[in-house]
C-alpha cells in the first residue's frame, strides 16, 4: 500500500481542525473512546458542537488558546492508501513549525475561508511550500455553505489566487483547487448535492488518486557515512563496515567510488543488511557498504560513484528560514549540518530578506530574526558536499546550530 | 513461507534504522529503554538490524515497578540471552525505600506514574545522554506533538513550547551539560504497522499478548488482571479468556476479552475494534492531559 504525506496549514479559524476531523470522521478512523473523549471535551467547554479540535491540539496550551502552536502527527488510512498528516499552525508567529511540519510532505493543504479569500497568511503558506519544492498543492476553498455555495465566490478566489502566484520567479508544484465545508462535510470524504456546478474532485478523492511523487533523486548516487560497524569478533576480524542511508541514487557491488573528502577510491565490495547480501541498493535503503580497498572512512564522509561526484564548497549561496528568537549574529559562528557532517559557519552575508506577502526584497537589514525568511551567503570552515536542493532534496539541504544553545536556529536550501 | 515486506514497512523500517544509527553515532552513552512491551521488543529487533554484524552498542534499561507481569520478566530474559544485550534493570521499590517517592494509596494506587523517578535517577547513575524509547505518535494527543529527538532539561523535563525544529532528516543531537535526549525511532509507526512488522519478520512476543485463561475483575467498565497488587473494592473475580493489547504495569494495563492465539487474529481484531490502543491504560485517563504532565515531569 502507498503512503502519501501531506501538511496542512491553518488556524481554528480556518476551519483546519473540522476539516482533519471531518476526514478522520467520515473515514471512520476514529474509535468510540476518542470520540467519546472530544464530547466530554465539548461538553465540559459549554460548546453545543463537537470541538474536532481537541482531537488534533494535543498541549494544553493550544486547547486553552484554542490555536495550534506545534506540527501533530496524524495517521489514517482508507482502502487505498495510507496517510500521515502533519497537522500544522497558520499563525505567523510559528512558521518554523510550518516549515519543520512541511518539510517531509509530498504535498500542502492551503486552506481558504471562503468569506475571507487570499489573505496574507495564503501568500506565506504558498511561499513556504515553494520554498521546500512540494510538487502538490491544493487550494482548499472552505466554508463555502457560508457563501450560499457561491461558483463566483470560488472562481473569484481561484483567480486571485493565480494572479498572486504569478510573482513568483519559478514555480515548481502543480495546483489543484476544491470547493469544499468541512463543517458540513461538502466535498471532503462525500460528494453532495449543494455544488453542482463543481466538476473537480473531492478532497479524499484527491488525496487517494494523486501521483505520489517520492522526489527521490535517482541519478546521483550519493551514500553519506553515519557510522562504522566493527563487530570486534572472531569471525569478522579486520571488518569495517560503513553504516548509512542511500539518499539518492544506487549503487551496485563493483560500483568505482570516491569518499569525500579524502577523494581516495575504491570500489564496493559487499552490501550488507541484516537480511542477506545484495548486488545493488534499493532507493533510500539503509545498508552497510564494504569497500575493496582499507582508506580512511568516518562518520561524516560521503562515499558516491567516482563518475558523478557532488560539488565541493566552502562557499554558496543558500535561502534559509530563521528559527530562533535569538537573532542571527552577522559574521558569528555556527555550525551546519548538512547530511552526517557538521562544520563551523560563518553567514557572510544577508543578501535579502523577502516578504512573503508582497514578494518584496529587503536588502537593507544584515541580520534575521525568527521566521524571517533570506536569501545568504555562507562560508564553512571545510567544504560540503552538496547537490542543490533543485537537483537532490536529500543532499541539498541543511540546519543551522548555534554553539551555545545547540538548538536549531535555521533551516536551508542550497541554491 | 517467506513473506515479503510491504513498501510502507519496509520505508518505516528504513526511517527507523537511520535513527538507530544516528543516535549511536551522535551519542556517547546511549542506553534502550525495555519494557518488555511489543514496541520495545520492535526496537531491539531493529537495532539488531542497524548494527549487524556487530551487536548494538547500547544497553537495554529495564525500569521494573516490582507489578510486572512475570511473562514479561521471563520473556525480558529470554530476549537478553538471545541477543546477548547488557541489561540494566533498576527498581520503583529501591526509590520507595530510598523515600524518593511515595506510594499511591486507594483503589487506583499505580507505580506507573512513579517509575519516572527511577529512570531519571538510573539516568543520572548511568550518565545516559541518549535514552531510547518505543513511545509511537499515534498513541495519544501529546504524543503526536514530539520530536524524534526530545531534548529533556536536567531534570528530565519536556518542554512543547521549546522543541527544536525537526527538518527533512535532520537530527540534532547536540546539547549542553546535564541535558539528555529522548530518541523515539519508531514514531511514525501505527499499532497496525507495529504488528504487521512483528507478522513479517516473526518476532516473539511475551506470551500475554496472546488468549489466555486469566483472573480478573471489572471496574469502571474495564476488565483487570486479579493479582496482589491491587487494593480491591469489593469487585468479583472471575475467570475469563483475555488478552493484552498493551503492556505496562498490572495495576493500570487493562485486559480485553479475545481469542486471538496468533498474529494473524490480532491483526484482525485490531482492524475490527472500536476502541484506541490506549483506551485500555488507566495511566491516560486521570485526566485530559494525563500524558503531557507526565512527559513534562520527564516520563518517557
Amino acid at each position: 500500500m502507498e503512503l502519501l504525506k501531506f501538511s496542512t496549514a491553518g488556524s481554528v479559524d480556518d476551519g483546519k481542525s473540522t476539516l482533519i476531523g471531518r476526514l478522520l470522521y467520515d473515514t471512520n478512523s476514529l474509535t468510540t473512546d476518542q470520540i467519546q473523549a472530544v464530547e466530554a471535551a465539548s461538553k465540559r467547554k459549554g460548546f453545543d458542537y463537537l470541538d474536532l479540535s481537541l482531537l488534533t491540539d494535543g498541549l494544553s496550551a493550544e486547547r486553552e488558546q484554542g490555536i495550534t502552536i506545534d506540527v501533530a502527527h496524524i495517521y489514517f488510512q482508507t482502502n487505498q492508501r495510507k496517510f500521515i498528516i502533519a497537522d500544522t499552525p497558520g499563525h505567523v508567529e510559528y512558521t518554523r513549525n510550518m516549515v519543520t511540519g512541511s518539510s517531509n510532505s509530498q504535498l500542502s493543504i492551503i486552506l481558504i475561508d471562503a468569506r475571507k479569500g487570499v489573505i496574507e497568511q495564503t501568500h506565506r503558506h504558498f511561499f513556504i511550500a515553494n520554498l521546500l519544492r512540494i510538487p502538490e498543492v491544493v487550494v482548499c476553498v472552505n466554508k463555502m455553505d457560508l457563501v450560499d455555495y457561491s461558483e463566483d465566490v470560488f472562481s473569484n478566489i481561484r483567480l486571485e489566487f493565480l494572479d498572486f502566484i504569478k510573482g513568483f520567479d519559478s514555480l515548481h508544484q502543480r495546483i489543484t483547487f476544491i470547493a469544499a465545508s468541512s463543517l458540513k462535510g461538502d466535498n471532503i470524504v462525500n460528494r453532495t448535492e449543494t455544488m453542482k456546478w463543481y466538476e473537480g474532485p473531492t478532497l479524499l478523492e484527491y488525496l487517494e488518486t494523486v501521483e505520489v511523487n517520492q522526489d527521490i533523486n535517482k541519478s546521483d548516487a550519493r551514500f553519506p557515512v553515519q557510522y562504522v560497524v566493527r563487530p570486534h569478533s572472531k569471525e569478522h576480524h579486520d571488518y569495517r563496515g560503513y553504516a548509512g542511508r542511500v539518499v539518492s541514487g544506487s549503487f551496485a557491488v563493483g560500483d568505482e567510488v570516491t569518499v569525500l573528502p579524502s577523494g581516495l577510491s575504491s570500489k564496493i565490495k559487499q552490501i550488507v543488511t541484516f537480511d542477506g547480501e545484495f548486488l545493488q541498493t534499493e532507493p533510500s535503503s539503509s545498508v552497510t557498504l564494504l569497500l575493496e580497498n582499507e582508506i580512511d572512512v568516518t562518520r561524516g564522509n560521503l562515499i558516491a560513484k567516482s563518475e558523478n561526484l557532488p560539488s565541493a564548497e566552502k562557499e554558496f549561496t543558500a535561502q534559509i528560514c530563521w528559527m530562533d528568537t535569538n537573532a542571527s549574529i552577522s559574521g558569528g559562528k555556527y555550525i551546519i549540518q548538512h547530511s552526517n557532517n557538521r562544520v563551523k559557519a560563518i553567514i557572510k552575508n544577508v543578501d535579502y530578506i523577502v516578504n512573503t506577502s508582497t514578494l518584496e526584497k529587503d536588502t537593507g537589514r544584515k541580520w534575521l530574526k525568527l521566521n524571517d525568511i533570506a536569501e545568504v551567503q555562507i562560508k564553512t570552515a571545510s567544504p560540503l558536499f552538496f547537490d542543490s536542493y533543485e537537483r537532490n532534496k536529500a543532499n541539498g539541504s541543511f540546519i543551522i546550530i548555534d554553539e551555545g544553545t545547540k538548538s536549531t536556529v535555521a533551516a536551508g536550501v542550497i541554491l | 513461507m517467506t513473506i515479503t515486506i510491504s513498501n510502507h514497512l519496509k520505508a518505516l523500517e528504513e526511517e527507523s534504522i537511520y535513527i538507530l544509527r544516528e543516535v549511536a553515532a551522535q551519542f556517547e552513552r546511549p542506553a534502550l529503554l525495555f519494557s518488555g512491551g511489543k514496541d520495545s521488543i520492535t526496537l531491539v529487533h531493529l537495532a539488531r538490524k542497524a548494527f549487524y554484524p556487530a551487536k548494538f552498542p547500547f544497553p537495554l534499561v529495564h525500569i521494573d515497578t516490582g507489578h510486572n507481569f512475570q511473562e514479561t520478566l521471563d520473556f525480558r530474559d529470554w530476549l537478553v540471552e538471545q541477543t546477548g544485550a547488557q541489561l540494566i534493570v533498576r527498581y520503583v521499590q529501591d526509590s520507595i525505600n530510598q523515600k524518593k517517592v511515595v506510594e499511591e494509596n486507594g483503589k487506583y494506587a499505580s507505580r506507573n506514574s512513579l517509575q519516572t523517578i527511577t529512570l531519571l535517577d538510573a539516568i543520572e547513575e548511568f550518565k545516559f545522554d541518549a535514552c531510547i524509547g518505543g513511545a509511537r505518535r499515534d498513541e495519544e494527543k501529546a504524543r503526536a506533538k514530539e520530536r524524534i529527538f526530545s531534548v529533556r532539561d536536567d531534570f528530565g523535563q519536556w518542554d512543547p513550547k521549546r522543541q527544536r525544529p525537526e527538518i527533512w532528516n535532520h537530527l540534532n543531537g547536540m546539547i549542553n551539560f546535564g541535558e539528555n535526549v529522548r530518541v523515539f525511532p519508531i514514531s511514525n509507526w501505527t499499532e497496525l504497522d507495529v504488528w504487521n512488522y512483528i507478522k513479517t519478520e516473526n518476532l516473539a512476543l511475551p506470551t500475554i499478548y496472546f488468549t489466555h485463561k486469566r483472573q480478573v475483575f471489572e471496574r469502571d467498565g474495564l476488565i483487570f488482571p486479579h493479582s496482589d497488587f491491587i487494593t480491591m473494592d469489593g469487585e468479583e473475580v472471575f475467570t475469563q479468556d483475555v488478552r493484552f493489547r498493551t503492556v505496562g504495569d498490572m495495576t493500570c494495563t487493562a485486559a480485553v476479552l479475545s481469542t486471538a492465539d496468533n498474529v494473524d487474529d490480532i491483526i484482525s481484531e485490531i482492524k475490527a475494534s472500536t476502541i484506541s490502543e490506549r483506551g485500555a491504560r488507566f495511566d491516560d485517563k486521570r485526566s485530559e492531559a494525563a500524558m503531557e504532565k507526565r512527559k513534562l515531569a520527564g516520563y518517557f
